[in-house]
């Protein structure tokens, strides 16, 4: 694909070639001076080489800017996307310290990967972490890594993947809202990127990776953007940390509605729009990959809104707001590790599947064993993804990605049955990761920080007690 | 000297505002409130989960006038706030010993 831009470029540049002003002067001293054959061979091939270095260049430019907006795109979707969409949910006596455990997310995490953390998950090492030799963004300049981009400059490449590496542990904060401490949360948190995220994202995207599709895995995995190292990392981190922590006081006789559906409304919104930059983003240059992911992206949203909408209308007469928004955050969930692979129309189903699906995880799975994963981190990112994982390897088609091979079968519905296997297998090893990691975390910060606020702080509520202030002060 | 609280119905304010108005009132206090008698609360549901909110919304009147006008005020506001449904609200009427213009320091049935 990006060979036939290239080609269509590089025709383009040969028919035309005056606009490079660089290459004119040479190109009319090979008319007026015909020397010999073979200077006039020798000025055509500096030509060629030319164009193929304008062509390069513009490509490059162009994925470069794709990239950079993407990467921007995927940092509205933590904040103030998933702060809004977390915040509205949570009572108002606790909205500062729910954006808050976000916001340190964006600060925390990004020096880490600025200090190791990159290096962990993409680095060369073995098949199951990265190694130090990227630690300190040692290496990491401006000129692309064949392997991971080829077209846009490492440091994009970079930047990009930490808006991932941002939001997977803000994700988890939706589980344990309303009762962690602060300082329990941050030391929680950077343990986690290292015990979990790093891992994951080097055994799924990084070289030599066990489950990576195409730098040499053992179990090729197809993760386009992130279903397995994204959301279901955090959504199973997210329900071991709901179990662990244990209900908030007074859950579930106490009401604890959402104190702002309208900041939900328009965190969910971003998310929708800031998910363009995550799936279609994940393409890494900006051709006709990222047209698909985009669109997959979209379809899979619509139908899971109208898919949770039309399951609840249907349960409970009404269609809500909250429920709609929901809908749509889990398709694009369930879409997420499908966005590359698949047709518009199969994104509809998966989008439609997926929304019913989580649906019925956070109506009355959630129910029926009575945890506390206050906004549903586990029922729409830990259930979602992992659906959507599996239907990843039933839906993927060679003829969007042909990842495998030109014509070779990728999913189940083109007869490769052992796909399944392999998304099984990425999933079973995410899942167990974020298990042991989070459990193994949870141990050590509850027996030297303590994980939860007091009685009588949660009672106050986390913007008072844990930061020493209001997020909405009506006296004045 | 009297003062009335009215607790009625947020969509009636206007009514009942513009009826006090026309019958010669001249001043009132309007307080957002929630609060319920009779009338039972809805149930909300966030992700399958239901609350029953049972404090409404609904909105307060306080307004002091001279013993002649309680009358007149009381029937404007049964008029205009009153849907025959239940969750129409209610009306207090008690007596007020003083009132005073922090302007001026007028006091009694000239300052209301």
């Amino acid at each position: 694909m990006k060979l036939c831009l290239a080609l269509v470029l590089a025709m383009a540049a040969g028919v035309r070639p005056m606009p490079m002003a660089a290459q004119a002067p040479a190109a009319t001293q090979t008319v007026a001076a015909p020397a010999s054959q073979d200077a006039r061979i020798a000025a055509l091939e500096k030509q060629v080489a030319d164009n193929a270095t304008a062509v390069a260049a513009a490509q490059s430019a162009g994925d470069n800017g794709w990239m950079l907006v993407s990467a921007a795109l995927v940092l509205m979707m933590s904040g103030p996307g998933l702060a809004l969409f977390y915040g509205g949910l949570v009572r108002k006596k606790n909205i500062l310290g729910t954006m808050m455990q976000t916001f340190a997310m964006m600060a925390v995490i990004t020096v880490l990967w600025a200090l190791v953390t990159y290096s962990l998950a993409f680095g060369t090492g073995n098949a199951f972490i990265g190694g130090l030799h990227n630690a300190f963004l040692h290496g990491v300049g401006l000129l692309p890594d064949k392997d991971y981009a080829a077209t846009i400059p490492l440091q994009t490449f970079m930047v990009y993947q930490l808006m991932f590496a941002i939001i997977t542990p803000a994700l988890i904060t939706g589980a344990f809202a309303e009762r962690m401490k602060f300082s329990a949360m941050l030391v929680f948190m950077i343990l986690w990127a290292f015990l979990v995220y790093s891992p994951m994202a080097h055994m799924v995207w990084g070289k030599g990776g066990l489950l990576n599709a195409t730098l040499g895995g053992r179990f090729p995995c197809l993760d386009f953007a992130g279903g397995t190292v994204v959301h279901v990392t955090s959504g199973v981190s997210a329900l071991v940390t709901a179990l662990y922590l244990g209900k908030r006081i007074g859950y579930p006789k106490i009401p604890m509605p959402p104190h702002s559906m309208v900041l939900s409304f328009i965190g969910a919104c971003l998310l929708w729009v800031g998910w363009f930059g995550f799936n279609a983003g994940s393409a890494l240059a900006a051709g006709t990959l990222a047209t698909s992911a985009f669109v997959a992206t979209h379809f899979a949203a619509a139908a899971a809104a109208i898919g949770w909408s039309i399951a609840e209308w249907i349960n409970h007469g009404k269609p809500s707001a909250l429920g709609a928004i929901s809908g749509a955050v889990a398709g694009l969930v369930g879409i997420t590790p499908a966005a590359g692979f698949v047709s518009p129309m199969s994104a509809l189903w998966i989008g439609l599947i997926v929304g019913v699906f989580c649906f019925f995880m956070v109506f009355f799975v959630k129910k029926i064993f009575g945890y506390d994963d206050s906004l549903d981190a586990f029922g729409v990112h830990g259930a979602g993804g992992t659906l959507g994982a599996v239907l990843t390897g039933i839906f993927a088609n060679s003829a969007i990605n042909p990842i495998f091979g030109a014509g070779k079968a990728t999913g189940l519905l083109e007869g490769n049955a052992h796909q399944v296997v392999n998304q099984v297998v990425g999933i079973a090893i995410a899942w167990g990761l974020s298990i042991v990691g989070t459990l193994v975390i949870l141990f050590v910060v509850d027996k030297t920080l303590g994980l939860r606020v007091s009685e009588a702080d949660e009672r106050e509520g986390l913007d008072l007690s844990q930061h020493g202030e209001e997020g909405y002060d009506w006296a004045h | 000297m009297q003062k009335i609280e009215a607790v009625i119905q947020p969509s009636k304010l206007d009514e009942v505002k513009d009826a006090l108005l026309e019958i010669g009132v001249e001043g009132m206090t309007i307080l957002e409130a929630r609060g319920h008698g009779r009338q039972k609360g809805h149930t909300e549901f966030y992700r399958g989960r239901e609350y029953a909110v049972d404090l409404l919304p609904k909105v307060k009147l306080e307004l002091v006038v001279r013993d002649e006008l309680v009358e007149p005020a009381v029937q404007a506001i049964i008029t205009a706030a009153r849907t025959g449904k239940i969750g129409d609200g209610k009306i207090f009427i008690s007596k007020i010993d003083e009132a005073i213009r922090i302007r001026n320091d007028e006091r009694g049935e000239i300052a209301v």
